[in-house]
């Protein structure tokens, strides 16, 4: 029983990483149709320029808000340098845009950072604590709580203010969105700023519990597409609930069958899904026009 | 007169030919003639993406795991099956046909980013369990791949690896081209510009799409055979997922659905990273950006861009 608990604790802490990242995708497809594959470089910058910056001698909270802002400023960069100038491509070459932007922060930060793993001083302590056998470290319970707090945040901007709501007026109709005089560039750009801080936020939380290094991102990129697709592709719930149930599936198939294949789970997870259910667990029913 | 030239069935092979006769004339020494067979093996795969890609509009960013089988094969199957190398390669295309086959069926049903996501997980689980096996595999080390003997001819050095890859990419080259111009190509196109049409038309689009599906990845797996032979050492990076994308930039740069593209684009993406390594450090960098910016300037590839304005010249 204490080894279930543990598992399941060990998983929902990744598998809050992994629902950040998927509400990342989410946030950015749904305003621009694009999905982005750098967005696990995202995680990468928050945790990596917080190291250096710590290392430079700031206090952790000053180099977070700046870490994050970097990765504000590279989701805006991209947006504005590789996405709008090739607005209205097909799927296949947005994709190979996002991935070859990815291949290029990776790039750079091998040579602005390093080669090295790196990891963060745990936020407070790494004393674990007891529950009901199982231990938890201190760093996961700031990263459950930081995912929280990020949702609910999302969640009251895009219900409860004017800019969120004109943002999602943007995702369900850009036309419309435009003919209400809400400025779309904005919005795009936007959603583009927002969902690297909130990459880069994930990153920040989980560094002192994963380590990080300038190639972490992939394999980020990769299960939080995983849980975006499993929860529904453009589902905010959709990327919370499939997150948290990578995490949990890949660590149980760590701790019960084999830690060599625990990221073959997430992929098994995504083929089984689309194969019973093409939309995923809360995806719209699309309805093809011909 | 070029255009008739340009849009002569045999135009693409004799651009081929002539570049596979002229290289060896001009190559400076044995390490360019090494280049130009690893360029020919990535050609290979590429034709397969071309005709899965580029005639029917079908995605794949899990390609490499198609090369990864074909390259496993020619290590795999002499060890523990002693059997010869080239046999083994044969067997490993028949693998990979038949469990393209099997994956294909539900794969295919889906569209567009789906079905790009469902390939990159069905290539990430084919890369781990090449890492994962490592009783079997060798692991993360890779395997050492035996020398391959062909009619008592031992299969070694550049200059003949140089002409097997060649020979290999012309006969591949002129399978995907009489494809194209085959009423299964025609059915590939009419399905890629809609289903819907081309299934009012009588074209079974599924059983259409699983055959493009087979036969790009029978290419990925002959171009992984020999890639492997070749080297003599195969690890599984090559079914990587860093691959698979190389693979796809080779059709999209070169231009998608075009045979020398393909070329062209493989040729671009074997290279450059030989050009950039006295610049090491900035290989991943340059690779990325010149990604986005061909997917950008120039998303109709560089073969169909020059050719279009060669025609127009010409007009």
């Amino acid at each position: 029983m204490s080894e279930f608990l543990q598992l399941l604790l060990s998983g929902l802490t990744v598998g809050a990483v992994y629902a950040l990242v998927a509400l990342g995708f989410t946030l950015i497809y749904n305003a621009s149709d694009v999905i982005n594959f750098a967005q696990g470089d995202f995680v990468m910058i928050g945790g990596m320029a917080t190291v250096f910056l710590m290392a430079a001698g700031l206090p952790l909270p000053l180099a977070a808000l700046l870490a994050v802002l970097a990765a504000v400023v590279v989701g805006l960069l991209l947006h504005r340098l590789a996405i709008e100038p090739a607005r209205g491509a097909s799927p296949v070459t947005l994709i190979m845009i996002t991935i070859g932007a990815s291949i290029f922060i990776r790039g750079v930060a091998q040579i602005v950072f390093d080669k090295q793993f790196h990891t963060l001083p745990a936020f407070s302590g790494s004393d674990p604590i007891n529950i009901g056998g199982a231990a938890i470290l201190p760093q996961s319970l700031w990263v459950l709580a930081g995912a929280f707090l990020l949702f609910a945040g999302l969640y009251f901007f895009l219900s409860r203010t004017l800019t969120g709501k004109a943002l999602v007026a943007t995702a369900a109709n850009r036309l419309a969105a435009r003919l209400v005089g809400i400025n779309v560039t904005v919005m795009l750009a936007m959603a583009f700023g927002l969902s690297a801080a909130m990459g880069a936020l994930a990153g920040i939380l989980v560094a002192p519990i994963t380590l990080t290094r300038y190639d972490i991102g992939t394999l980020f990129a990769l299960k939080g597409f995983a849980a975006a697709m499993v929860g529904g592709m453009g589902s905010p719930q959709g990327a919370l609930v499939g997150g948290l149930l990578i995490g949990i599936l890949e660590s149980f198939g760590a701790g019960y069958i084999s830690s060599a294949y625990k990221d073959a789970v997430a992929f098994l997870a995504i083929l089984l899904v689309l194969f019973v259910m093409p939309r995923g667990l809360f995806g719209s029913r699309s309805v093809e026009r011909v | 007169m070029i255009d008739r030239i340009l849009n002569s069935r045999l135009a693409p092979l004799l651009v081929l030919a002539f570049l596979v006769a002229v290289i060896p004339l001009v190559a400076p020494s044995n390490f360019y003639l090494r280049v130009a067979a690893l360029v020919w093996v990535f050609s290979i795969a590429a034709f397969g993406l071309t005709i899965l890609m580029g005639y029917a509009g079908q995605v794949s960013l899990g390609h490499a795991g198609f090369l990864g089988i074909g390259a496993y094969s020619v290590a795999l199957g002499p060890e523990y099956l002693g059997l010869d190398p080239l046999v083994s390669l044969c067997l490993g295309v028949f693998v990979s046909a038949a469990i393209a086959w099997v994956v294909g069926r539900p794969i295919l049903k889906l569209r567009g980013y789906y079905l790009a996501i469902a390939t990159l997980g069905f290539g990430m689980i084919v890369s781990l369990v090449l890492n994962g096996e490592s009783a079997i595999t060798g692991g993360p080390d890779g395997m050492q791949v035996p020398r391959a003997t062909l009619f008592g001819l031992k299969l070694s050095g550049s200059a003949t690896w140089y002409w097997v890859t060649a020979g290999v990419m012309l006969v591949g080259a002129a399978l995907a081209l009489n494809i194209g111009n085959s009423p299964t190509g025609r059915a590939l196109r009419a399905l890629h510009d809609s289903e819907v049409a081309a299934a009012g038309t009588g074209i079974d689009v599924a059983a259409r799409k699983l055959n493009a599906f087979v036969l790009a990845a029978i290419y990925a797996a002959v171009a992984g055979g020999l890639l492997a032979l070749m080297n003599g050492l195969i690890t599984p990076d090559a079914a990587g997922f860093m691959n698979s994308i190389e693979l796809v930039a080779m059709v999209i740069i070169g231009g998608l659905g075009s045979v020398v593209g393909a070329v062209v684009g493989a040729a671009f993406l074997v290279v450059l990273p030989q050009a950039l390594t006295s610049l090491h450090d900035y290989e991943q960098a340059v690779l990325g950006l010149l990604i986005m910016v061909f997917m950008i300037f120039l998303p109709a590839g560089i073969v169909p861009t020059l050719r279009r304005k060669m025609t127009e010249r010409a007009a």
